[in-house]
């Protein structure tokens, strides 16, 4: 479903006319509440928060450049054990793919969720974020998005994160309704597409009238792609290089003190308890002294590549690019670029598009009886 | 003189056919080389990808994993798991330089001693050409 809706504007900018509509949406009797990006009242820091009260949506911000953590994982918070009520959330694209995933994983639900989606501009790192928030004196999300939807850099100082510039997916596809920024003329109120039936029902029931499909988007939207694709394999075959050796690799993660943030900002990283913090991996004293005799040293702590490696081959099907790895790395580690270039390649060896669609059930849950026979046998 | 470079293989071997094989070729007497290092598990199902992983990391040269045949596995499916897991790890390994020729998937059921042997000598020849794993002397973090 492809209906186009429109808002027209109230006048004040842009993230006023989205916080309007959003307060129509939460005040719908079908909507208990709203995740949605919030600017906290105590400090600048924008996060997910689950509003409740419309009149708080005045302080909510889903254009600004902070992606603190994955939403998705919130939303398993909310859902996981079954929720008893229907909530919206106002997501990222790589927040709704995360979902889905999630969903397919059965560590959240869908049923409950009316997804806005948001034409993803990108976003900084945390630490950038900050340097970004000191250089204009606090938030300025109506400024950021001008600025890229003019094709301009939005900081003099900070770049938005590696994850952002390489990703070919800033639509979000997965929403109930989509909230058009791309190929849109600011002055032209709000361009809203009902992608499911759910959702047209939400824009009918606030109000908002049909409309033509904005004319510039879809050419804007695919030489958005195009770019971004572009630079996306020039990221993987940078990557590919730096890290053909298990040496090599070492020397990539070299920096990595086993504090596993990576996995706990991780969407897709969804075990209750992973085993790289069980007794599996707490090994007996004297094990540490024999690896070390055999190679004459042995940093500590352990392990490290053996984490990784085995994280890609756990997670890197269901990996979708969201960044939150290396936006959790205490140590500047380019995680993102490693895992995504490698889950670019497991999803390809199964025809699989982490957060595509909810119907393609995960690789590694299925099996078939005839497949893969190339890679039996010693002639393979 | 160097002396010649001998590989050491770890293969995890299903107890219902290819471990079966491998007793099989035993008491025939059937020689293969020693290079090889069997591990028993109930059915390759159960082969863990940290399992190989592992492995690999310490310095085997290859990993041979070896099961029943499509619709013998006694556990109906165990086998059939086992591949979409070897697949994907091939994929993954084969970034960080570990060749796909160093993990080895084969069915080899419970009456096939000849095959097993044939298989070990045939994979041992095969690393052997491709050279040792270069982890067993690089700085593994």
């Amino acid at each position: 479903m492809t209906d186009w809706y429109k808002i027209d504007r109230q006048g004040g900018d842009r993230l006023t006319d989205i916080r309007q509509f959003l307060k129509s949406v939460l005040g719908l009797e079908s909507v208990s509440a709203m995740l949605v990006p919030r600017q906290l009242p105590t400090k600048d820091a924008v996060m997910p928060s689950l509003v409740s009260r419309p009149v708080l949506l005045d302080d909510a911000d889903p254009l600004a450049p902070a992606f603190a953590v994955n939403s998705a994982k919130n939303i398993s918070q909310l859902t996981r054990k079954g929720l008893d009520a229907n909530i919206a959330a106002v997501l990222r694209p790589c927040e709704i793919r995360a979902h889905i995933e999630l969903v397919k994983l059965h560590q959240s639900a869908s049923e409950p969720v009316l997804i806005i989606g948001m034409d993803c501009l990108g976003a900084f790192s945390n630490r950038c974020y900050q340097a970004f928030l000191e250089e204009n004196e606090g938030p300025a999300s109506e400024a950021f998005c001008r600025a890229r939807l003019s094709g301009a850099e939005p900081s003099n100082t900070v770049e938005i994160s590696p994850a952002c510039r390489m990703c070919e997916q800033p639509i979000p596809e997965g929403a109930d309704i989509i909230l058009g920024l791309y190929g849109i003329s600011l002055d032209e109120g709000l361009f809203l597409q009902a992608r499911t039936e759910r959702g047209k029902e939400v824009l009918d029931n606030i109000g908002a009238r049909g409309a033509k499909a904005p004319e510039q988007r879809e050419q804007v939207v695919q030489s958005l792609i195009k770019e971004r694709t572009e630079k996306r394999d020039q990221v993987f075959e940078e990557t590919a290089a730096a890290v053909n050796t298990i040496e090599k690799l070492s020397e990539y993660l070299s920096g990595c003190v086993n504090c596993y943030n990576c996995r706990v900002a991780c969407p897709a990283c969804y075990c209750r308890e992973c085993v790289f913090t069980t007794d599996v991996f707490d090994h007996d004293p004297l094990q540490y002294l024999k690896w070390s005799e055999r190679k004459g040293a042995l940093k500590m702590p352990t392990d490290t590549i053996f984490y990784h490696i085995t994280r890609l081959v756990h997670m890197g099907t269901a990996c979708v690019g969201c960044g939150q790895c290396a936006n959790a790395c205490p140590n500047d580690i380019p995680l993102t670029q490693l895992f995504r270039m490698v889950a670019h390649r497991t999803q390809a060896a199964f025809d699989y598009q982490a957060g595509r669609s909810a119907d393609e059930p995960p690789p590694l849950t299925i099996f078939k009886e005839e497949e893969f026979d190339e890679i039996v046998g010693l002639g393979s | 003189m160097e002396e010649e470079f001998e590989p050491t293989i770890i293969a995890f071997v299903c107890n219902w056919c290819t471990y079966t094989a491998a007793d099989l070729a035993g008491t025939s007497r059937l020689v293969y080389p020693p290079n090889v290092r069997l591990i028993r598990v109930m059915c390759t199902g159960m082969v863990d990808p940290k399992y190989i992983i592992k492995a690999f990391l310490e310095g085997a040269d290859a990993v041979l994993v070896s099961g029943c045949h499509p619709g013998d596995c006694h556990y109906i499916n165990g086998n059939l798991k086992a591949r979409r897991r070897m697949r994907l790890l091939k994929e993954v390994l084969s970034v960080f330089g570990i060749e796909p020729e160093r993990l080895r998937l084969t069915w080899i059921g419970a009456s096939d001693g000849i095959e097993f042997a044939d298989t070990i000598k045939e994979m041992v020849a095969q690393v052997k050409r491709i050279g040792p794993n270069a982890c067993k002397h690089q700085t593994v973090v």
